[in-house]
C-alpha cells in the first residue's frame, strides 16, 4: 500500500506517549463503537508506478481526435508553452486562498493583474478574482440584478443550453422566475423580449456570439433593457471579445463568460474559468474574491483581498454569494495566456478564428445539402444543414480522425479556430463530399 | 515589484500565431470594437522572470507547514498532477461521442464507487466545483426532495453557531431561512436547543462532525434522529472528513447528503484558491434528484445517466475533471488501509500538538480532539494586549504559515490548527518550540509582536484603506 505519512512507527509511539494514551484506538473514543467501520471495501493501496500504469491505461481508452471542428461551449485553442510552465509552479499550485497577504503578494498581484485584463477584455470598471465557470457566472450575474421588487429574469433561448440549464437550477434555489426570450433566425427576438418585460423584470441575459455562433445586436438589447429600468447582462466569448464591440460599448451592466479559451485545455469539461466584470455601480454586488491595491505600514505598495463585507465568512446568511474557493489557478492561466499573447497576439488569434471560420463556412456550404442555416453575421461558429442523419455523418468523419461539428436542431454547429489549418479544413470539406451520400 | 503592465513596452511580445493561410476577412465595421483591449506586451524571458518573482513572493505547501484549520492543507502528491496532464485526458472535448470518452467516464465512475463506500452514500455527482458549490447542490437535493413530496412548508435549515460561513450563505441561495442554534459548553450540539428548533418547517440540518472546534459529537445518532423524526434531512459538511475517513462513515451517522472537498481530504492542490471539487453524495431516495450527466457503468462500458427528477445542472459539463483524476490517483495509492491510516495520523498529529502546547496556551476544549484543535489568545490579550492576529503575524517571521484565526466564532481570539497527517514529528516539534518562544516574547516584549512581521516582502497592510478607496485594477497613465 502507498502512504504519504512521514512519521516512523517509533515516532508515532512517542507521540502517543506525549498525549498520554496507549493506542490510536483511544483517539476515537468519542465515536460510538457500533458505528465504527470494520472493513473499508475498496481495493488495496498500490505503489505509485502501478497507479500510474492503471490511470495511463484509462487515458488510453479515450480517443484524441487529430482535428477538431467542435465548440458549443468548449474551444480548441493553442496553449503557448510558457502557460503550462508558469501555472505548474509548485508554489502557485499548492498555495491556499491568500489570507495572509504579507507572504502572498505573488498570488495577490497576479489576481490584480488578472482583474485588470478582464476589465480590458470587457471594457468594464471592476472584475472579480473568478467564479466556477461561465454558466454559474451567468447565474450569479442574475442574482446580482435581482431585488425584492424585481424578481424575474429574461434569458435568451439562443444562449448555450448548458448555461440555461444552470441558470434555471440556480433560480430553483433562489425562487427567481426565468422567462425565456424566443429566438428568430438564430438570434434573440428583441421585439418579443420587449413584450415580456413588466415591472417585476430585473434583467436580460444574452450571449455574444450566441450558441449558434451568430453575432447578436447587444447594443439594441441594452437600450431596450435600460429603457425599462432593467440591467443588461452580456455573456461573452473572450476570443471574440477582442474583435467585437465590447460589453461596455454595448452598454452592459455585467459582463460574464467562460474563460476556457484563454489557455485552458479541453480536459473533458474542466477545470475552466468563469470571468466576471461589472460597472462601478454594481461593484458591491459582485460575488467572490476581489483584490485591491493598498500600502503596508512602511508605505510600500501591496495587494490584499478586499470588499470582504460582501462575503460569506463575514455576512453569513446575508452574503452576496456563498462562493469561497474559486478557480484561482485558472485565472492565473488566463493572465499568463493574455500576457504571452499580448495585444497583438490576441488580435491575431481572433482574426485567424474569424477568417478560417468564414473560409470553412464558404467551402462547406458549397457542398450540396450543407447550406448555411442562419444568414446573420457570425464569429467562429456557424450552423449548416446536413443532407443525411447527423450522427451517421459524424461517425464517418470519426473514421477519418475528425471530430465534426455538434448536432443541433436544424443541422450541425461547426467551430473553426486557429488550430484548424487550411489543409485540415480542405480535408474536412473533401471528407464531407465523400460521405454526404451517407448510405 | 512592478506590475506586468508597468513592464510592458510597445513593440515587445512573443511570436505565437502563424500567418493566416486562408483569405483574411475582417469583422464588419459596425460590429467591430472601437476601444482596443490592452494586454501587457512582454518578451517571453521577461514573462518567465515576472512569474518567478511572483512565485518567490508566495507561500505554498512546498514551502513549509501550512496548518490552516478547516482547510486540510496536506501534501499534494506529484503523481496526481502528472496523471491530470496526460494528453489522453487534456485533449478530450467534453461533447465527444460517448464511446470515445470511455476512459474519462471510467475515472469518474471508479472514483464515485470508492467515495460512495468511504462516505456510506449510494449516489454521487462530481459537477460542483468547490465545497460551497457542493453545499448549494446538496441543499437543492433536499429542497427537491420535499417539493417532490408536496411538502412545501419546509423552508428552514438548522445550523449550529460553530458552522462555516458558507453553510448559512448556501442555505439562503437555496431559498431557505436559517435557524442558528448555540452550542453547549463542550462545543457540541445542544440537544434541547435542537429539539426546540425543529418543527413542521424543518427542511434539514447542516452539520460537520467532527465540528469546527475539532470535537466528534458523541450524540450524533440522537441528533440525526431528531431531524429525521421531525421530517427533515441531514446534510454533512465534508470539510472535516479527513479525520474520520475509513474509520466511521457519515452515512452510518444518519446523514442523507454530503459534500466532499476533493481539494482538502483527497489531496488535490488548492491552486491559490481553486479549482477545487465539491462532490456531492446522497442516499438512495435522493438519487432521483442528482444533477445531470452522472457517469455510470453498464453492460457495454460507461455512459451518462440523467436522474429522473434531476435538479438540472449547477455548472457546465461534468465538473472539474482534472481535479477528479487527481483524487482518483490519491485514493488508488492509499487504498483500503491507507485511507484510515491517513485519518488516524491526522488525528494523532493534532493531538500531539495540542498536548505539547496545553501548558503554554489556553485551549478551551482541551480533550482528545480530532484533526484540529482551537487555542484562545484571550488571556494574552487581556494581560498583554497581544491578539491572535499578532501571534499569526509573528509566525510569518519564522516562515510558518499561521493557522486559521478568529474562527470558529464561539471562541474569543481563536487560532485553529490543523496539522494534517503529512507533517512529520520533527516539523511539529519545531513549530511547538517556535510557539513557545513567541509566547515568552508576548509576556516579555509584547510591543515587538504588534509590529510583526518584519522580514516578509511587505509588512502589515492598510486593509481599511483598501476597502474604503477601492483600487481594483491598474490605472493606465493615458487614462488618468
Amino acid at each position: 500500500m502507498g502512504s504519504y505519512i512521514p512519521s516512523t512507527l517509533e515516532e508515532r509511539d512517542e507521540m502517543l506517549r506525549t498525549i498520554g494514551i496507549k493506542s490510536t484506538d483511544d483517539l476515537y473514543g468519542a465515536v460510538p463503537s457500533q458505528m465504527k467501520l470494520s472493513h473499508l471495501n475498496i481495493p488495496e493501496g498500490m505503489a505509485e508506478l502501478t497507479v500510474s500504469e492503471k490511470i495511463r491505461a484509462m487515458a488510453a481508452r479515450n480517443k484524441v481526435f487529430g482535428s477538431i471542428f467542435r465548440g458549443a461551449g468548449a474551444y480548441n485553442h493553442y496553449i503557448p508553452s510558457i502557460v503550462k510552465e508558469v501555472t505548474g509552479k509548485e508554489t502557485f499550485l499548492t498555495a491556499y486562498t491568500p489570507y495572509q497577504a504579507e507572504i502572498s503578494q505573488g498570488v495577490l498581484q497576479n489576481i490584480f493583474e488578472y482583474q485588470t485584463m478582464v476589465c480590458e477584455l470587457t471594457g468594464m470598471d471592476v472584475a472579480n478574482a473568478s467564479v466556477y465557470d461561465g454558466a454559474s457566472g451567468a447565474a450569479e450575474a442574475i442574482t446580482m440584478c435581482i431585488d425584492r421588487k424585481r424578481r424575474k429574469a429574461l434569458v435568451s433561448s439562443a444562449a448555450n443550453p448548458m448555461f440555461i440549464q444552470t441558470i434555471k437550477t440556480y433560480c430553483f434555489g433562489s425562487g427567481t422566475e426565468i422567462v425565456m426570450i424566443p429566438s428568430k433566425d438564430g438570434v434573440t427576438d428583441l421585439d418579443a423580449a420587449a413584450s415580456l418585460i413588466d415591472d417585476t423584470t430585473a434583467c436580460i441575459y444574452m450571449q455574444q456570439p450566441n450558441y449558434f455562433g451568430q453575432i447578436e445586436d447587444c447594443t439594441a438589447a441594452a437600450e431596450k433593457a435600460h429603457g425599462a429600468g432593467l440591467k443588461f447582462i452580456m455573456g461573452i466569448n473572450p476570443i471574440a471579445a477582442v474583435s467585437l464591440k465590447s460589453a461596455r460599448e454595448c452598454g452592459a451592466d455585467v459582463a460574464v463568460g467562460e474563460g476556457q479559451p484563454l489557455g485552458m485545455p479541453l480536459s473533458f469539461g474542466g477545470p475552466y474559468l468563469g470571468f466576471m466584470a461589472a460597472t462601478k455601480d454594481m461593484m458591491r454586488r459582485l460575488p467572490g474574491r476581489i483584490v485591491g491595491e493598498t500600502k503596508d505600514v512602511d508605505g510600500k505598495r501591496a495587494y490584499v483581498l478586499t470588499l470582504q463585507a460582501r462575503e460569506q465568512h463575514i455576512r453569513r446568511e446575508k452574503a452576496s454569494s456563498n462562493i469561497c474557493s474559486n478557480q484561482a489557478l485558472c485565472a492565473m492561466t488566463a493572465a499568463v495566456y493574455l500576457t504571452t499573447m499580448g495585444t497583438k497576439g490576441m488580435d491575431e488569434v481572433a482574426s485567424l478564428c474569424y477568417s478560417k471560420a468564414h473560409y470553412a463556412a464558404a467551402q462547406i456550404s458549397s457542398i450540396p445539402g450543407f447550406d448555411i442555416v442562419y444568414k446573420g453575421e457570425f464569429f467562429h461558429e456557424f450552423v449548416t444543414k446536413t443532407p443525411c442523419d447527423a450522427d451517421k455523418l459524424l461517425a464517418k468523419l470519426e473514421e477519418k480522425d475528425i471530430l465534426g461539428g455538434y448536432p443541433v436542431e436544424g443541422g450541425i454547429l461547426w467551430c473553426v479556430t486557429e488550430m484548424n489549418s487550411k489543409d485540415q479544413i480542405d480535408a474536412l470539406v473533401n471528407a464531407l463530399k465523400e460521405v454526404s451520400s451517407c448510405n | 515589484m512592478q506590475l506586468s503592465y508597468e513592464k510592458s513596452r510597445e513593440g515587445r511580445g512573443c511570436s505565437v500565431m502563424p500567418a493566416c493561410d486562408v483569405p483574411v476577412c475582417k469583422v464588419p465595421e459596425g460590429l467591430a470594437r472601437k476601444q482596443e483591449a490592452r494586454f501587457p506586451q512582454m518578451a517571453e524571458v521577461d514573462i518567465s522572470r515576472h512569474y518567478t518573482q511572483l512565485e518567490k513572493r508566495s507561500h505554498g505547501v512546498n514551502d513549509g507547514f501550512y496548518p490552516l484549520g478547516s482547510c486540510t492543507m496536506k501534501y499534494n502528491p506529484k503523481l496526481n498532477d502528472e496523471m491530470a496532464a496526460l494528453p489522453g485526458f487534456t485533449g478530450i472535448h467534453p461533447l465527444q461521442p460517448v464511446h470515445t470518452v470511455q476512459g474519462c467516464l471510467e475515472v469518474i465512475s471508479t472514483l464515485e464507487s470508492y467515495l460512495d463506500e468511504i462516505t456510506g452514500m449510494t449516489g454521487m455527482t462530481f459537477q460542483p466545483a468547490a465545497g460551497a458549490h457542493g453545499e448549494f447542490t446538496g441543499l437543492l437535493l433536499i429542497k427537491a426532495y420535499h417539493t417532490h413530496r408536496g411538502d412545501t412548508k419546509r423552508n428552514t435549515i438548522i445550523i449550529p453557531d460553530t458552522a462555516h460561513g458558507t453553510n448559512p450563505a448556501s442555505s439562503t441561495m437555496a431559498g431557505f431561512k436559517v435557524i442558528n442554534i448555540p452550542s453547549n459548553s463542550d462545543g457540541c450540539m445542544d440537544l434541547d436547543a435542537l429539539r426546540a428548533a425543529v418543527g413542521e418547517d424543518t427542511a434539514g440540518l447542516m452539520l460537520t462532525n467532527p465540528n469546527t472546534v475539532g470535537i466528534f459529537d458523541k450524540n450524533i445518532l440522537e441528533i440525526t434522529k431528531i431531524i429525521h423524526e421531525a421530517g427533515g434531512l441531514n446534510y454533512y459538511d465534508g470539510a472535516n472528513l479527513n479525520s474520520i475517513m475509513g474509520v466511521v462513515r457519515p452515512g452510518d451517522m444518519g446523514f442523507d447528503v454530503i459534500h466532499i472537498n476533493l481539494h482538502k481530504t483527497f489531496s488535490t492542490p488548492h491552486g491559490g484558491g481553486g479549482p477545487g471539487a465539491g462532490a456531492v453524495g446522497c442516499k438512495k431516495e435522493l438519487e432521483q434528484f442528482l444533477p445531470l450527466y452522472r457517469a455510470v457503468k453498464d453492460g457495454n462500458g460507461y455512459s451518462f445517466s440523467n436522474a429522473e427528477n434531476s435538479i438540472g445542472s449547477v455548472k457546465e459539463f461534468y465538473g472539474n475533471f482534472g481535479v477528479i483524476i487527481r483524487a482518483l490517483a490519491y485514493v488508488m495509492v492509499l487504498g483500503r488501509e491507507g485511507i484510515p491510516e491517513a485519518a488516524t495520523n491526522a488525528v494523532l498529529n493534532a493531538n500531539y500538538m495540542r498536548a505539547a502546547l496545553q501548558d503554554t496556551y489556553s485551549i478551551p476544549f482541551n480533550d482528545i480532539c480530532m484533526h484540529e484543535f482551537v487555542m484562545s489568545i484571550e488571556d494574552l490579550k487581556k494581560e498583554k494586549g497581544v491578539t491572535a492576529l499578532d501571534i499569526a503575524k509573528a509566525l510569518l517571521d519564522y516562515g510558518v504559515h499561521p493557522p486559521t484565526i478568529y474562527f470558529p466564532l464561539i471562541v474569543e481570539e481563536a487560532m485553529m490548527w490543523e496539522p494534517t497527517e503529512t507533517e512529520s514529528k520533527d516539523t511539529l516539534d519545531d513549530v511547538v518550540s517556535i510557539l513557545k518562544e513567541i509566547h515568552a516574547k508576548a509576556l516579555s516584549d509584547p510591543a515587538s509582536l504588534h509590529d510583526a512581521p518584519h522580514g516578509t516582502p511587505v509588512r502589515r497592510l492598510d486593509e481599511v484603506g483598501a476597502a474604503r478607496n477601492p483600487v481594483l485594477k491598474y490605472e493606465f497613465d493615458t487614462d488618468k
